[in-house]
């Protein structure tokens, strides 16, 4: 199997390895895929709670060199971003930056669910806290 | 000086012994005569060559050199034996048996013949990749023709109880073919003493050429048959027609005898080194564990699952030592080893599998290099595998529910 010198890189140094704590507020985590599959990918977010803005990204893969690399881009590409940008962040954006071969792309469609993961676990959290906040009465929101 | 990157994948094929190439170059070069020329001199040195390694190929087996088929190797080999053994006696039976962990090149050959209305049992294997006499013995019945199974694994090295299926071959009249393209010149193999009526061997998994083989085919007791695959002019007894590979062929012979006369100095050292491997593997990292039998087992076999890494990436992290991987991710068909599969070492074990295949030209440098190298990536993967940090975190993985994709 021949790499892109992109996959190699984040390969050799991938970007933002390691974890959040899971029960932060402002942390959203998503993992995705089975170990009998041969992927597993935790990404998580750090999102700054006035702005919606992600502010930091972390991640922990078992899997190929492209999911490595697949899910090491995944956390340079949400950092920066709000919510929704991040949710705009397609497969195939992946597939073309690191240049996967058509056996790989599984490897990107699994980077797009961790982001959606974490941003949705992220979302479900604020709704459950804000939910509790409210009947507290203190809640800005309401 | 280490030469990168090191050589550690001989069970997918051997260097060339340089004393083999010595003894094939004259037959490319001016002794380039057909073997079955039989009225000139250069047909004589041909044919004279093809004796020798007749009886080179006979001597490492304890068989006759009438018993041994010239062919282009294993895959040749067990296609000749199970197809030409089945066409032979089919008139006797349909029923063969065979093991889930065989190579393609028997595996597939038993799929055409049930295409054809045969039909296969393909036994199951235990945890070490063992198929047990008793279990064989339950499996034959009155219409069993063939038994075909291999005699060293070529993933896990597991060796089965060859002599003491072959003697239930014999009582049962059943033909007895064995792969033994792994096992042959490493270990012991005798056809007499085993029972062994067919038997697959490759020239280039014993520091022959590529290209080269035989079958062995028994003559006496019982006379076994097969018919040809290849119709044409009738070499080999009309076995196998096509001119020899007479360079390949005395290749092989000379292969076989070097294997035949330090078979205990190749073992020795191979056994050596994947205990320097062993120990640094299981003295330095956790979660790690042997594929396969950890007695009746190739000397240069070391197949280890690597638990919380997966194969590919793994191999990626040590691309100056060339090896391979159960993973799927390595495989050109994206499927699993159907060998661990067999095993039933787990379907994540599979894919952290890697197989070291050691040789006659390793050397303790290149095996201390190797251990260390993979040791440092095995431990770098998996500071960043969530499944190591889950285990860690005291998370049992079974119980996670996973979003298969």
């Amino acid at each position: 199997m021949a790499y892109s010198d992109k996959v190699i890189d984040h390969y050799n140094n991938p970007r933002n390895v390691g974890s959040f704590k899971k029960e932060d507020d402002e942390v959203g985590t998503g993992v995705v895929g089975a170990p009998e599959c041969g992927d597993v990918m935790k990404l998580q977010i750090k999102v700054d709670d006035t702005t919606g803005v992600i502010t930091d990204a972390k991640f922990k893969t078992f899997g190929c060199g492209s999911a490595i690399a697949s899910s090491s881009l995944a956390t340079e590409w949400v950092k920066g971003k709000t919510l929704d940008e991040a949710m705009q962040i397609t497969n195939t954006a992946i597939v073309e930056e690191l240049a996967l071969p058509p056996i790989k792309i599984h490897c990107s469609v699994l980077a797009e669910d961790a982001i959606k993961a974490a941003i949705d676990d992220y979302k479900k959290k604020k709704a459950s806290v804000g939910a509790h906040s409210s009947a507290d009465g203190t809640d800005s929101k309401s | 000086m280490l030469k990168f990157p090191i050589y550690l994948d001989n069970h997918a094929t051997t260097p060339v012994d340089p004393r083999v190439l010595d003894a094939m170059l004259p037959y490319f070069k001016e002794k380039f005569g057909n073997a079955a020329s039989r009225n000139h001199p250069y047909g004589w040195e041909a044919e004279e060559a093809v004796s020798m390694a007749r009886e080179q190929c006979a001597n490492l087996i304890h068989a006759d050199p009438k018993e041994i088929v010239f062919t282009s190797g294993s895959t040749e080999s067990n296609n000749l034996a199970i197809k030409g053994a089945a066409e032979m006696y089919k008139e006797k039976g349909k029923h063969i048996i065979t093991a889930n962990t065989e190579h393609k090149a028997v595996l597939d050959p038993c799929k055409h013949l049930e295409a054809l209305g045969f039909d296969v049992t393909y036994l199951p294997v235990d945890k070490m990749g063992r198929v047990s006499a008793e279990q064989f013995a339950e499996a034959v019945r009155p219409d069993t023709i063939l038994a075909s199974l291999m005699f060293a694994n070529n993933e896990v090295g597991t060796i089965h109880p060859i002599a003491e299926i072959g003697k239930i071959c014999k009582e049962k009249n059943i033909i007895f073919h064995t792969d033994a393209t792994q096992a042959t010149g490493k270990v012991p193999v005798d056809v007499q003493s085993m029972g062994i009526d067919l038997l697959s061997v490759s020239a280039h998994k014993m520091y022959g050429p590529k290209g080269a083989g035989f079958l062995y085919v028994r003559r006496k007791g019982p006379r076994v048959r097969i018919a040809p695959i290849f119709d044409g002019g009738g070499h080999e007894r009309g076995m196998r027609s096509g001119t020899l590979n007479v360079p390949g062929v005395a290749g092989l012979g000379k292969a076989c005898e070097i294997c035949k006369n330090e078979m205990s100095k190749d073992r020795a050292h191979a056994l050596a080194l994947r205990k320097i491997m062993h120990d640094r593997f299981f003295n330095e990292l956790d979660f790690i564990s042997l594929n396969g039998h950890p007695e009746h087992r190739l000397p240069g076999n070391f197949n280890v699952s690597f638990a919380y890494v997966e194969g590919e990436a793994l191999m990626m992290g040590i691309k100056e030592i060339a090896v391979s991987s159960g993973s799927a991710c390595t495989s050109a068909s994206l499927e699993p080893s159907h060998v661990l599969r067999a095993m039933g070492v787990g379907e994540d074990a599979v894919h952290t599998s890697i197989r070291y295949g050691i040789g006659r030209f390793n050397t303790v440098e290149e095996v201390t290099y190797a251990a260390n190298k993979t040791i440092e990536a095995v431990r770098r993967l998996r500071e960043m595998s969530p499944l190591y940090e889950m285990v860690k975190d005291g998370v049992d993985l079974a119980s996670v529910k996973w979003t298969s994709h």
